[in-house]
């Protein structure tokens, strides 16, 4: 039993090394994905320390907003990339309306409440943007346009290490714009004026406003970032699977990722959703028969029960002491 | 010390309450342009409630507020920073993640008028502009003698170069009207020596008009031209430093009655020191 749980694995690791690798990349793949859904929860909390319960949502309405376009847009003939593209910054425009009409209608008249009554106002948001998504575009599963958008299909078959290791091409394209996008945001958030005021609300909002920080633009902007991060990360999933709400049970797993990485850190983020996802799948290759498999959806929660147990705020969160 | 009597700004009987503690009831004062005006008091006595309502923290319950010339019932933050009136905070309200340098360049925001679309570009006109501040920030930096914490995080650093840095924060925004909320407070001899020769060159040299809320007598007595005394709530003296000193009614809030031995014998001390 002891030689299964901590011997045999490693051996077939060194045994196979093409499959470890190729395990390797898929945990890296999803890691990269549940990052970015973490990073949008992590943007709205630190700027306004509002834990955003429609994040995961959001990846599902942005993503269903852009195929729900593109398909009215195609009822009238008009299709293909040049389609697909005014569908994408239609997309965007509707995340930016939904960032200004979720400032105004529900954390502007809600601002110095208690942080429970925020968070319950998300879940409203939550079902507000459900409802709507499937008034408007229907419940159905979708296809996501993945062609019309230029993404790639197919996979790379590269040999090594004594056997083939299969890169699809969307996961690659995936890796590669979501490390733009965080790179982007990075230096959004050091370099620029609307960056600074946005960390600067994030460490004071007493200070921020003394220098005529406006608190309601900068929530809609984190708000609006959140959405188009959202917007990304629904595009990806989308290519990968199909668009439909079932997104949201995966938009869950940011959770244990925001315990791993602590709730304020957005290199947290990264790395908490790199440790879930390449976690999981390591587990479920190696360990997970010993178990009867399935290990890959409860892993990433027993993670962050042990983070929990033994270090509450993340590998980067702030430590909050507390003076009695 | 100064000769431009023009009235900057003016509060009118004004009262603020919280439930049922009255923490201010129908102040009227008035702030010259140019001058240093210090509001002195003992604990409690409602001197940062009063700041609190001159930069639309606060919304007072009674009364009006005269800011270069418009009367309004109150102030709001974003409106008072547009208009020129820039403050520190008692216990030091920085932004402590971020560096000296991006600290001092926050203050610039409103200054900076690039919107959202530029500023997601970076480059051309908001780099631009980017350059035109920072070089400004760095004369404040130079002011101040800072520069070697430039790119130190704000958090790291003891509280007395906070006091400055967050004071290089205000100044950033060019301000007509600066309040300062015990800007000694906590500081060593020496440091409260600087901050008192940056006071007065912010006030010779900008122009810049100044209120500040100090507890060391022995430094409003020698920065400020006219100070108003509060207790309580209520204003008790306002005048000239001397003339203030010498006011039964500040002497009695400062050392106490005979007859009330231990309510003020902390202030007292502050008043032998």
């Amino acid at each position: 039993m002891l030689y299964n749980v901590f011997i045999d694995p490693f051996v077939q690791m060194a045994g196979a090394p093409d499959l470890l690798v190729q395990a390797l990349w898929e945990g890296l793949v999803s890691g990269v994905l549940y990052a970015l859904i973490a990073l949008g929860f992590v943007l709205i909390f630190k700027a306004s320390g509002v834990f955003n319960f429609a994040q995961g949502i959001m990846v599902v309405f942005s993503a269903l907003t852009l195929v729900g376009l593109y398909e009215k847009f195609a009822a009238f003939g008009f299709s293909g990339h040049l389609a697909a593209y005014v569908a994408l910054a239609l997309a965007a425009v509707v995340m930016f309306v939904l960032a200004v009409v979720i400032e105004r209608v529900v954390l502007r008249p809600l601002v110095n409440q208690p942080d429970i009554i925020l968070f319950m106002a998300t879940f409203g948001i939550t079902y507000v943007l459900i409802g709507l998504g499937e008034m408007v575009f229907g419940g159905d599963p979708k296809q996501m346009i993945a062609d019309e958008l230029f993404l790639p299909g197919g996979s790379i078959d590269v040999e090594m290490l004594g056997g083939f290791v299969s890169f699809q091409k969307i996961d690659i394209a995936a890796t590669v714009i979501a490390s733009v996008m965080i790179a982007g945001l990075a230096v959004f958030f050091q370099k620029t004026r609307i960056g600074r005021a946005l960390r600067a609300v994030a460490d004071s909002h007493k200070a921020a406003l003394s220098v005529g920080i406006s608190l309601n633009q900068i929530w809609a902007i984190v708000w609006f970032a959140a959405g188009l991060v959202a917007l990304v990360t629904g595009i990806m999933w989308g290519a990968r699977s199909n668009v439909s709400f079932a997104l949201e049970i995966v938009a869950l797993k940011a959770l244990p990722v925001l315990v791993l990485g602590g709730l304020t850190s957005v290199p947290g983020a990264i790395v908490g959703g790199l440790i879930v996802g390449i976690g999981e799948k390591l587990g479920e290759f190696y360990w997970g028969p010993l178990l009867g498999g399935g290990i890959e959806s409860w892993f990433a929660y027993v993670i962050a029960l042990l983070f929990l147990l033994y270090r509450p705020q993340g590998l980067f969160g702030d430590k909050i002491i507390e003076r009695i | 010390m100064s000769g431009a009597s023009e009235t900057l700004l003016s509060v009118e009987g004004v009262s603020l309450s919280f439930g049922g503690v009255k923490a201010i009831s129908g102040v009227s004062f008035d702030i010259r342009k140019g001058e240093i005006r210090a509001i002195i008091g003992p604990n409690g006595a409602g001197k940062t409630s009063m700041l609190n309502v001159i930069n639309g923290f606060y919304h007072p319950n009674q009364g009006r507020i005269t800011y270069k010339g418009q009367t309004r019932s109150r102030m709001r933050p974003y409106r008072a920073a547009s208009q020129g009136i820039a403050r520190t905070f008692q216990n030091v309200a920085l932004f402590r993640g971020m560096t000296t340098l991006d600290n001092i360049m926050v203050g610039r925001t409103l200054k900076m008028q690039r919107g959202l679309f530029w500023q997601m570009l970076r480059f051309g006109p908001a780099m631009r502009e980017e350059i035109e501040h920072r070089r400004a920030v760095e004369d404040i930096i130079d002011f101040l003698q800072i520069e070697q914490i430039r790119k130190t995080p704000v958090g790291r650093l003891p509280y007395g170069l906070q006091k400055r840095v967050e004071l290089g924060r205000a100044l950033a925004m060019e301000p007509d009207l600066l309040l300062l909320d015990e800007p000694m407070a906590g500081m060593n001899i020496e440091e409260k020596e600087d901050m008192c020769r940056y006071i007065l060159d912010v006030n010779k040299e900008f122009g810049t008009t100044i209120a500040l809320i100090e507890h060391d007598i022995g430094v409003v007595m020698d920065l400020s031209d006219r100070v108003v005394v509060l207790e309580y709530g209520h204003k008790i003296a306002d005048g000239t430093p001397d003339a203030v000193k010498s006011d039964s009614k500040v002497i009695e809030a400062y050392l106490g009655v005979a007859h009330q031995d231990d309510k003020a014998s902390g202030p007292a001390r502050e008043v032998a020191a």
